[in-house]
């Protein structure tokens, strides 16, 4: 009575599930099934159709998109680079180092990741047209920072913390100066993590909407505000609309694959070690 | 800063503490006697990283200035005129409307996903076999989706003509729903995008909390007979508070300043059934061009998510602090 009480209690468990999965995962295959349907049988047919690559090439050869898919990654990675080279040494001296307003500083940074992002934008709107970065790379990567550092110094400040101090006390003792220590020992043990933060840091970067939109203009456009021309009411070019979702959903998607198991801690912001 | 201070000024308290117990017992002379070029090195090592941020935070100091002026981006000059355009604000019906719709969004969307979130991971974890394992990889792709491409997924879900939800709904016997072309149902078609973009970043942080629960109550309360809904109530979810508040505190913060999503499905129409903070501000701002008057709605914006956010990283220590007294 009892087993096949579990049994049922499991199976219906189990359904529960398929059908999340379904609401979760079902929009993405319709969307890549619409990527290879042709306009013509876009209105006429739902599952069985006959393939074509026609609005790949249409996305990719005859429109900006590839330059606009460019422009993300140069935006996005220098964003985490300029991060990385800033943050992992911060992130250190706020693990390692007992100094006056140590806190309050690890604290300030966090705090740009609550900030709304339109209330920054706005007032830098007229910095940048001032300074004359508006719609420039570095104007872009700038601001990015308030994606990307608060990210990568709390999760690679983690990081540093699970290390022991005696490690870099032994080496010490060993005779090793602390830029041997850093670089030999350090940042080989928190490699792992370091990739992850980077890695999600790229994602956030990337899937960043508000700052590129009111940011940026015509010379540089990252994919998320390219995308959205393709969202305009009288497009009836279904299929190009999903090759642009796509293409543009891949990168992110592959990445998180990558950092799965440090997934939850970037995530948290360090706030939960899972 | 004013948004740090009120953010997160009772973590600070416990941390300065915690730091005055142990500078107390190095005061001996320890400070004093460190040269000068090792006690500042610290700084000097966070400076770059805090140097690029805080040329950022200008624009805080301005936002606020800037309200109290007539600044445009059409006209030359401009006045200050003290609190002339919060009055204005104050006094229309689109700033109310506009409190009222974020509201409603940050309402609905958290308490959606934070209910359909903690379920998923409890199935999840009370369920360990093939399937469950490849789901708790690929559910977090929607999650890793910019919400403008989400928004597109789902306009190519719904759309009367050639989404697959149409095919469906006609089944049924419903034609042409209106989604978000309607007053109605623009509400529930944008939240919807949300939960299904943003569920799965709750389910991965009560998951992780599950997974770490002691397992020694669990068994004893197994022992004395104690029911799933008895178990579940005074032992899982006390001690899965503290990550469940994490996940809360992300996820209002941004619900209250959602903005690409619902500016990728309407732009805040139709009419303006979905303009909130954060769209009525851009709107001012850029269609509008009345910069002063834009930054007052943002501003309030920004009030709220601080009360919103003390509250809760109040009530997380709380239960950080009891659940580990329950060990």
């Amino acid at each position: 009575m009892n087993k096949s009480k579990g049994r049922l209690s499991a199976i219906l468990q189990n359904g529960l599930l398929v059908i999340y999965a379904i609401f979760a995962l079902f929009p993405l295959v319709w969307m890549v099934i619409l990527t290879f349907k042709a306009d013509s049988q876009m209105f006429t047919t739902t599952f069985i159709f006959t393939p074509t690559l026609d609005n790949y090439n249409e996305v990719l050869f005859k429109s900006d998109y590839v330059k606009y898919f460019i422009d993300s990654i140069i935006v996005a990675g220098g964003a985490v680079i300029v991060s990385i080279l800033a943050g992992v040494p911060a992130a250190y001296a706020l693990a390692r180092y007992d100094f006056k307003k140590k806190e309050d500083i690890a604290f300030q940074i966090l705090s740009f990741k609550f900030a709304p992002e339109i209330l920054v934008v706005l007032p830098l709107f007229m910095i940048y047209q001032k300074l004359g970065i508006y719609d420039t790379y570095f104007g872009l990567i700038w601001v990015y920072q308030l994606i990307s550092m608060p990210l990568l110094i709390w999760v690679v400040r983690g990081y540093f913390e699970d290390i022991s101090v005696e490690i870099e006390h032994a080496a010490q003792v060993d005779g090793y100066s602390w830029w041997q220590i850093f670089f030999k020992m350090l940042l080989p043990l928190i490699k792992p993590g370091l990739v992850a933060a980077a890695l999600l840091a790229f994602i956030f970067a990337w899937n960043s909407f508000t700052f590129p939109l009111m940011l940026s203009g015509t010379s540089v456009q990252p994919i998320t505000v390219a995308a959205t021309k393709y969202l305009a009411s009288d497009s009836v070019h279904y299929g190009q609309m999903a090759v642009a979702a796509t293409v543009s959903a891949l990168p992110a998607v592959i990445f998180a694959l990558c950092i799965q198991k440090h997934l939850v801690r970037g995530l948290s912001f360090g706030a939960v070690k899972g | 800063m004013p948004l740090l201070a009120l953010l997160l000024s009772g973590l600070k308290e416990e941390i300065r503490m915690k730091k005055e117990s142990k500078t107390a017992n190095k005061n001996a002379g320890d400070i004093n006697t460190v040269p000068f070029k090792t006690r500042a090195r610290p700084y000097l090592i966070v400076t770059p990283a805090l140097f690029i941020t805080i040329g950022i935070l200008i624009p805080f100091a301005m936002a606020i200035y800037f309200s109290l002026t007539s600044y445009s981006f059409r006209l030359p000059t401009y006045s200050f005129i003290g609190l002339k355009n919060w009055i204005t604000i104050v006094k229309s019906s689109e700033f109310w409307h506009a409190v009222w719709v974020t509201l409603k969004y940050a309402f609905f969307t958290t308490v959606v996903e934070m209910a359909l979130g903690l379920g998923i991971a409890i199935l999840l974890n009370n369920n360990n076999n093939r399937f469950t394992k490849i789901l708790k990889v690929v559910l977090v792709f929607p999650l890793m989706i910019a919400p403008v491409i989400a928004t597109i997924v789902w306009q190519l879900m719904l759309n009367n003509s050639v989404g697959i939800v149409e095919k469906l709904l006609n089944v049924v016997g419903v034609y042409n729903f209106p989604w978000a072309a309607s007053p109605s149902t623009a509400l529930l078609t944008a939240v919807m995008i949300d939960v299904w973009v943003n569920t799965a970043f709750v389910i991965l942080l009560a998951l992780a909390g599950l997974q770490s629960l002691p397992k020694s109550p669990f068994e004893s309360a197994k022992i004395d007979g104690g029911s799933a809904l008895f178990t579940f109530r005074n032992l899982t979810l006390p001690m899965l508070k503290p990550s469940l508040y994490i996940a809360l505190l992300f996820r209002l913060m941004a619900a209250l300043q959602e903005y690409a999503i619902i500016f990728a499905l309407t732009k805040g129409g139709p009419g303006n059934t979905l303009m909130n903070l954060s769209l009525t501000a851009y709107q001012t701002g850029f269609q509008f061009q009345k910069f002063g008057a834009a930054l007052p709605y943002i501003l309030v914006l920004w009030l709220f998510i601080n009360i919103v956010a003390k509250q809760i990283v109040k009530r997380q220590r709380a239960a950080q602090k009891q659940a580990l007294g329950k060990d």
